[in-house]
C-alpha cells in the first residue's frame, strides 16, 4: 500500500530531511507470463496499464520500456493540453481526455500541475479567420468551450503580443479555449506509474523489445533484452518507434517518423500567463512554472529517428516568435531538443486492433499526443480488455486507411498540433 | 541537419532539399483494378525504417531535379545517392 501524499506527509518527511520517502514504484524483474504486456513506458503506455488495472481488473500485466519511463516524447513535449478540434470524432476523443485531466491530480494523488490557463490560437490571414471561426462554431456544437476574439481582445488577453497591422503576418483575431492549458509532463508519467504499480502492474525499465512471437494469426509473446515474456495480448504504445515494432510482427503502418523540436529559454519573471499558438507562422509559446519560455517548433520534412532536428526549423520558429513578441528579442535560449513523432497521413491517431489477434496499436499521435494522455490510456485499455474499441475511439481504427473514412485534422485543427 | 550531395549541383545543405518520402513505390498501372487493400497499401502504408531507407529527394531550392538517396535514418548518414529510374543499391 502506498502512503498518501499530502501536506502532512510533506511536513513529516521534512523532519527526516526527505530521506525516508517510500519508493514510488518497484523495479521488478519480468515474470514468465502476463495476461497483457504494454510496450512503451511513456505517459500513454503507463496510463493504459493504470486503466487496465483500475477499470478492467487486469492486474497481472507489465509495461516494458527500453529506456526509463517518461524518457521519450512524454519528457520532450511542450505540455499543451486542449480539445478544440474540428471534427466530431476528434472533439469527442480530446475532450474525453480534457475531462479526465480536470480531476487527474486528485485521482492519482499526484500533483500533475494541470493549469487551465487557456490556449489561444491566432489568425493571420483571411483564410485563417474563416477556418478558425468555423472551428469555433464546430467546437461549440460539440459542447467544447471556444470563443472568437477580435484583435483588440487578443491584445487584452495577452498584452505582450504585437498586434500592429504593419507586421508581415498581422494578428487578425484568434480563438480561445479557457479550459485548455498545460500540465507537468514528468508528473503525468510518474503519477500513472505510481498508481499502476500500486495495483500490481510490473513496470520493467531498460527492457527493449527485440521481437514479437506469433503463432499463425495470434501473438504468443515478446522477445526482450530481459528474456522471453509469454502473453496473449500486446498493446504497443511506442510513439516514433511504432513502425519498428510493427515490422517485427510483419505489419506495415501508415506512419512516418519525423523529428519535432522544442526549446526553452533562460528563466524569467512571469510574462505570459497563457499558451499562444500560431499556425500560419508556426510558433507557439507558454511559460513554465520555473519561468522558462517553452517554445515549440515544427517537424523536419524527412524521416529520421535521431531525436534532433535541423537548425533552419528552429530559426524559422524564432523569427516568428520575435515578430509576434518583440519583448523577447534579448532572451537567451537554454536548451533545445528533439523527439521522434509518428505522423499519420490524416494527422489523427490510431487506437486499434490489428489483423493479428492480441496485437493492439496506439500510435500516430504525431505532434500532439501529450494532451490526450489520460483519454488515450483509458480508451486503449478498453480496446485491449474488450477486444473491441470504445465508441470514442471507434473512428480511430486502422481500417480507416482502407475504407477511406479518414479523420482529416491536417490543417483543420488549431495548429500543427 | 546534414549535407546532401546533389548529383547535379554538388554538396548543399539539407534545407535546400525537400524529402519526397519512401522511394520505389510504383504507381499502379491500372488503379481501377485494385481492391481497397491494395490501394491503401500503395497510398498510405510505409516501411518507415529505422536504418537504411531508400528515399526520393528534390533539390527544391536548386536545380529542382529529383533523385534517390539511401540514408540511415538512425543517424542521418547518407550511404549512397543514385538517379531516378536506377535500382536501389545493395548495401
Amino acid at each position: 500500500m502506498k502512503n498518501k501524499y499530502s501536506i502532512f506527509s510533506l511536513i513529516k518527511n521534512a523532519f527526516s530531511n526527505h530521506e525516508n520517502w517510500q519508493r514510488a514504484w518497484r523495479d521488478p524483474e519480468p515474470k514468465k507470463e502476463y495476461d497483457a504486456v504494454i510496450v512503451g513506458g511513456g505517459g500513454h503506455g503507463l496510463a493504459t496499464a493504470y486503466y487496465l488495472a483500475k477499470k478492467h481488473n487486469l492486474t497481472n500485466i507489465a509495461v516494458v520500456e527500453k529506456g526509463w519511463i517518461g524518457g521519450g516524447n512524454t519528457g520532450r513535449n511542450t505540455t499543451i493540453i486542449r480539445s478544440n478540434y474540428l471534427w466530431d470524432a476528434s472533439a469527442g476523443l480530446y475532450d474525453h481526455a480534457l475531462k479526465i485531466w480536470e480531476g487527474l491530480s486528485q485521482e492519482l494523488n499526484y500533483n500533475v500541475m494541470f493549469s487551465q490557463r487557456g490556449v489561444m490560437n491566432l489568425a493571420h490571414n483571411l483564410q485563417d479567420v474563416r477556418d478558425l471561426k468555423r472551428r469555433t462554431h464546430a467546437n461549440r456544437l460539440n459542447g467544447i468551450d471556444a470563443v472568437w476574439l477580435e484583435t483588440d481582445e487578443v491584445k487584452k488577453f495577452c498584452p505582450i503580443i504585437n498586434t500592429s497591422q504593419d507586421i508581415r503576418y498581422p494578428v487578425l483575431g484568434g480563438t480561445l479555449q479557457r479550459r485548455a492549458g498545460t500540465a507537468r509532463h514528468d508528473a503525468v508519467a510518474w503519477g500513472y506509474a505510481r498508481g499502476a504499480d500500486e495495483m500490481g502492474v510490473d513496470i520493467i525499465q531498460n527492457c527493449e523489445v527485440k521481437g514479437i512471437k506469433r503463432n499463425g494469426d495470434s501473438v504468443e509473446g515478446l522477445e526482450t533484452t530481459k528474456g522471453f515474456i509469454k502473453t496473449k495480448k500486446i498493446g504497443v504504445v511506442a510513439a516514433g518507434h511504432s513502425s519498428v515494432i510493427a515490422n517485427m510482427a510483419g505489419l506495415k503502418l501508415p506512419l512516418e517518423s519525423k523529428p519535432l523540436q522544442a526549446l526553452v529559454s533562460e528563466p524569467v519573471k512571469p510574462i505570459i500567463d497563457t499558451v499562444v499558438m500560431s499556425n500560419a507562422v508556426h510558433a507557439y509559446v507558454s511559460q513554465s512554472d520555473k519561468g522558462e519560455l517553452v517554445i515549440g517548433a515544427g517537424t523536419d520534412s524527412y524521416v529520421s529517428y535521431t531525436q534532433k532536428g535541423s537548425f533552419n526549423i528552429v530559426e524559422e520558429t524564432l523569427k516568428a516568435i520575435l515578430e509576434l513578441y518583440p519583448i523577447f528579442s534579448r532572451m537567451k535560449m537554454l536548451r533545445q531538443w528533439g523527439g521522434i513523432v509518428d505522423i499519420c497521413p490524416d494527422a489523427s491517431p490510431i487506437i486499434s486492433k490489428t489483423s493479428i489477434k492480441g496485437l493492439y496499436f496506439n500510435c500516430g499521435w504525431g505532434t500532439g499526443g501529450f494532451k490526450a494522455t489520460p483519454g488515450s490510456g483509458d480508451l486503449f485499455a478498453h480496446t485491449i480488455a474488450n477486444d473491441e474499441p470504445h465508441k470514442l475511439n471507434a473512428a480511430f481504427n486502422i481500417n480507416r486507411f482502407v475504407s477511406g473514412d479518414l479523420v482529416d485534422e491536417h490543417g483543420a485543427a488549431a495548429v500543427a498540433h | 541537419m546534414f549535407l546532401i550531395n546533389c548529383p547535379y549541383c554538388g554538396e548543399r545543405d539539407q534545407s535546400e532539399f525537400v524529402s519526397g518520402g519512401e522511394a520505389h513505390i510504383a504507381r499502379p498501372k491500372q488503379p481501377t483494378e485494385l481492391n481497397d487493400d491494395q490501394w491503401a497499401e500503395y497510398l498510405f502504408m510505409r516501411k518507415n525504417i529505422k536504418g537504411i531507407q531508400f528515399e526520393r529527394w528534390n533539390h527544391a531550392h536548386g536545380c529542382r531535379k529529383w533523385f534517390n538517396v539511401a540514408r540511415d535514418t538512425s543517424n542521418d548518414k547518407i550511404e549512397k545517392i543514385y538517379k531516378m529510374g536506377e535500382q536501389p543499391p545493395k548495401l
